[in-house]
């Protein structure tokens, strides 16, 4: 079995996205061969200038979008989390979109069943990541999110005090 | 034809019927997209001689080729065409975001508005579904707070409005048209023209795939755009933004400081790029699907404008700071608030007050007209009063504003028109052309007015690849060049900032184009859809009485009073003799008569031959 924090997923940097949304066109030129943000499995919300994230799924532990499905469509895939939909047995009742914290599993609008971000499994790494010109989106476990979050923690800080010292 | 829609959407205001026609290809191929279809747009759609204000005016909104697809800055963009209300000729302006995809991806690659509604509405374009909807609970809101109602009252995060504030409803001429907060559709005064139809705003929700001919190629072709926009051809834009141009100008004394009664600002450092990222700039972010991200947010940390949020680009900064002799950002940037806040063009708001600090200064006009406001050069309280009068139309000084320099002195009388810097009714942007002289003569024939981006004709001078002190035969030329290049830039609706990341120049936009569009063309086919479109604007200017040489001018200042500076230009002026000969030498390049007029022998060139009675009707005198 493999280890949870082994798992990766997409995920953006606040305080690198620019909402330029070149991952919602990416995702739909690699997966449906067209350009349309509106069947991308990642998606970025902007609220006014300062406010801009993509948001893609994040591989829950536990996740609450397969516990929520009423016909067992749903499957969290082992080895490497992503959530896997049994188009048949899905039939667009929404429960998981309603379950999900993040808005990351979406109704496809034509195929009319859930959708969401495999990380490109077939590919080496999800194309949003190879693309975002910002470098803003990772591919990353929850482990080294946390060791960059710890690591800019301890920067702050200690700017913060070197800064104080040279007063 | 691929990554058009081959759809023309009509919408009448007046009697709310919608229909929709078919896009000629051969339309396509000969006028691209963008300003290119759009001015041909115009000028099926239009009887001459209409008012810009009358309901028959069409205000033509249109995406390009590219809009939709994951190209660079030409995927994001959209322009709006009409006849000007500032100039009485062709308008054009582009703005890009996110709303022109939207526009695409709901099956459109122009929308045609005619008509005047009784009551203010907005155009709801759900994909194939067109409403007009309700808009008096909108009266006099921003086109930001219009943004925001009308996602709240349609329950869609993702729908795209492009809006007009107070300033349109209230037709003031040089009013803008504004997409995600501060993405205008800025010069020639398209807002007003929407105000005049009561039209608020324009919501969209696209949901439609934009398709591209060879995926692959078109792939391969971002990837190298995407390259060289991390490269120097974008540094600007990425690091200082173009207010670095403030100490650029500054240094060549081209920086026309308090209505061009000087070229050098001794408050250049204040209101420098430099100053602005250090003290102001929050975060730097970008337009839909673009790698190269240009949008400095500023925001004021204390003081009396504590808390004004606005983008910031160098001519608004420029307009609003050194040429009202205001050199404190805090203020301009609350000034450009303001400017996006009413919907008006920060280019026109600030030359304008500058004219009428100029005219305060000069006795023409008194505390009488100003409601006992200090209308000094330099008072920043009193840029932010003009400009909240001039976006409401509040008072004699308000509405007198509202109409532009051109038609304010009119109206002033006094000898007030020495004063007021425009072209042909549209005011200039922010570089001293007396020092500037390719410049000088590319705003003049320059089809919207007075206007940095029909030529960039300002960059062989400032770049110093000619004598900028002079005007030669040669100039003629470039300018020629340059604008049937930024014809074509505006048709595929480029972003400008852009433009340098096309190490290939025409090549490479006509390698772009057939990869999405599945047309072939060549960089001449596009040079000569460039050169088209131009003389079909000059067309539409000659049949609307404004396009013949007698329109060709400059400012009053700028023929008659030299630049007064200590330094490099002191001294320039542009003389009659040689902006004569520069008119002359363009005229004989373009291929039409000493009057300015194309020739029947180029018209049937470019396969224009069908508007040849224009000119005979028109043209001469």
């Amino acid at each position: 079995m493999a280890k949870l924090h082994d798992r990766k997923f997409v995920s953006a940097d606040p305080e690198k996205c620019v909402g330029c949304c070149i991952c919602e066109y990416v995702c739909s030129m690699v997966k449906e061969k067209t350009f349309n943000p509106t069947k991308s499995r990642i998606r970025v919300i902007r609220i006014g200038p300062l406010i801009n994230l993509a948001v893609a799924c994040r591989l829950c532990e536990d996740p609450p979008c397969v516990a929520a499905c009423p016909r067992d469509a749903l499957a969290q895939e082992e080895e490497s989390g992503i959530i896997i939909v049994d188009e048949d047995k899905c039939n667009g009742c929404g429960w998981c979109i309603e379950a999900c914290d993040y808005g990351a599993i979406m109704l496809h609008p034509e195929t009319k069943v859930v959708y969401v971000c495999d990380t490109c499994k077939e590919l080496d790494k999800p194309q949003c990541v190879e693309w975002c010109p910002e470098e803003a989106i990772d591919f990353v476990t929850a482990d080294v999110l946390a060791q960059k979050s710890r690591r800019t923690a301890v920067k702050k800080l200690f700017q913060t005090s070197v800064e104080k010292t040279a007063e | 034809m691929l990554a058009y829609t081959g759809r023309i959407l009509h919408i009448n205001l007046s009697t709310g019927k919608v229909e929709t026609e078919p896009l000629k290809e051969e339309w396509a191929k000969e006028y691209i997209g963008g300003i290119g279809l759009g001015i041909r747009l115009l000028m099926k759609y239009s009887k001459p001689d209409t008012d810009p204000f009358s309901p028959d005016n069409p205000l033509i909104f249109v995406t390009g080729p590219l809009t939709g697809t994951m190209g660079p800055t030409a995927g994001n963009g959209y322009a709006v065409v009409s006849k000007s209300p500032s100039t009485g000729g062709v308008a054009e302006s582009k703005a890009h975001g996110f709303f022109g995809p939207e526009l695409k991806r709901a099956g459109y690659d122009a929308v045609i508005f005619t008509g005047k509604s009784e009551k203010l509405v907005y155009a709801w374009i759900d994909d194939d579904s067109v409403h007009l909807l309700d808009a008096q609970q909108l009266q006099g809101k921003s086109p930001y707070e219009t943004d925001e109602a009308i996602r709240e009252e349609l329950g869609d995060h993702y729908i795209r409005v492009s809006a007009i504030g107070e300033a349109g409803e209230k037709l003031v001429r040089f009013a803008a048209i504004i997409n995600d907060e501060f993405r205008a559709i800025g010069r020639t005064g398209m807002g007003a023209v929407m105000g005049s139809k009561n039209l608020k705003a324009v919501a969209v929700r696209g949901t439609k795939d934009v398709n591209v001919a060879d995926l692959e190629g078109f792939k391969e072709f971002i990837k190298m755009i995407h390259e060289h926009m991390k490269g120097p051809a974008t540094r600007k834009y990425r690091t200082l933004g173009t207010p670095e141009n403030v100490l650029v100008l500054n240094a060549l004394a081209a920086l026309p400081t308090r209505n061009f009664t000087q070229a050098t600002f001794e408050g250049a450092e204040k209101v420098s790029g430099e100053y602005l990222n250090e003290r102001y700039v929050k975060k730097i972010i970008g337009c839909a699907t673009c790698a190269m991200r240009c949008d400095h947010i500023a925001v004021v940390p204390e003081g009396p404008y504590k808390g004004s949020m606005s983008r910031m680009e160098f001519e608004c900064l420029w307009a609003l700071g050194p040429n009202c002799g205001v050199d404190r950002l805090d203020a301009i940037i609350e000034a450009m608030r303001l400017c996006n806040y009413y919907g008006i063009d920060g280019i026109s708001a600030g030359v304008t007050v500058g004219f009428g600090m100029d005219l305060y200064k000069n006795g023409i006009l008194s505390k009488e007209n100003t409601g006992e406001m200090d209308l000094n050069f330099g008072n920043h309280e009193a840029l932010i009063e003009t400009i909240k009068k001039i976006g409401t139309r509040d008072g004699w000084l308000g509405n007198v504003l509202a109409e532009g320099t051109k038609r304010a002195a009119e109206k002033i009388g006094k000898g007030a028109e020495k004063y007021a810097n425009h072209i042909k009714g549209l005011e200039l942007p922010g570089y001293d052309i007396r020092g500037l002289k390719t410049a000088a003569l590319g705003f003049a024939v320059s089809f919207r007015g007075a206007c940095h981006l029909r030529s960039g004709a300002y960059s062989p001078d400032v770049k110093g690849k000619v004598n900028r002190f002079i005007i030669e035969k040669g100039r003629g030329k470039i300018i020629m060049e340059n604008e049937d290049q930024y014809n074509v830039i505006d048709s595929l609706i480029l972003c400008k900032f852009s433009r340098g990341t096309y190490y290939d120049g025409l090549d490479d936009m006509a390698n772009y184009y057939t990869l999405a569009t599945g047309i072939k063309v060549t960089a001449e086919d596009l040079r000569k859809a460039g050169e088209r479109i131009n003389n079909l604007a000059r067309l539409f200017n000659i049949r609307e009485g404004v396009g013949t040489r007698e329109f060709d001018t400059l400012p009053h200042k700028i023929m008659t009073v030299p630049i007064p500076d200590e330094g490099p230009a002191k001294g320039a002026v542009v003389n009659k003799e040689e902006f004569e000969l520069g008119l002359d030498d363009y005229y004989a390049v373009r291929g039409w008569t000493r009057n300015g007029v194309p020739t029947v022998e180029k018209l049937n060139e470019l396969g224009l031959g069908e508007f040849a009675e224009i000119t005979k009707k028109k043209g001469e005198k």
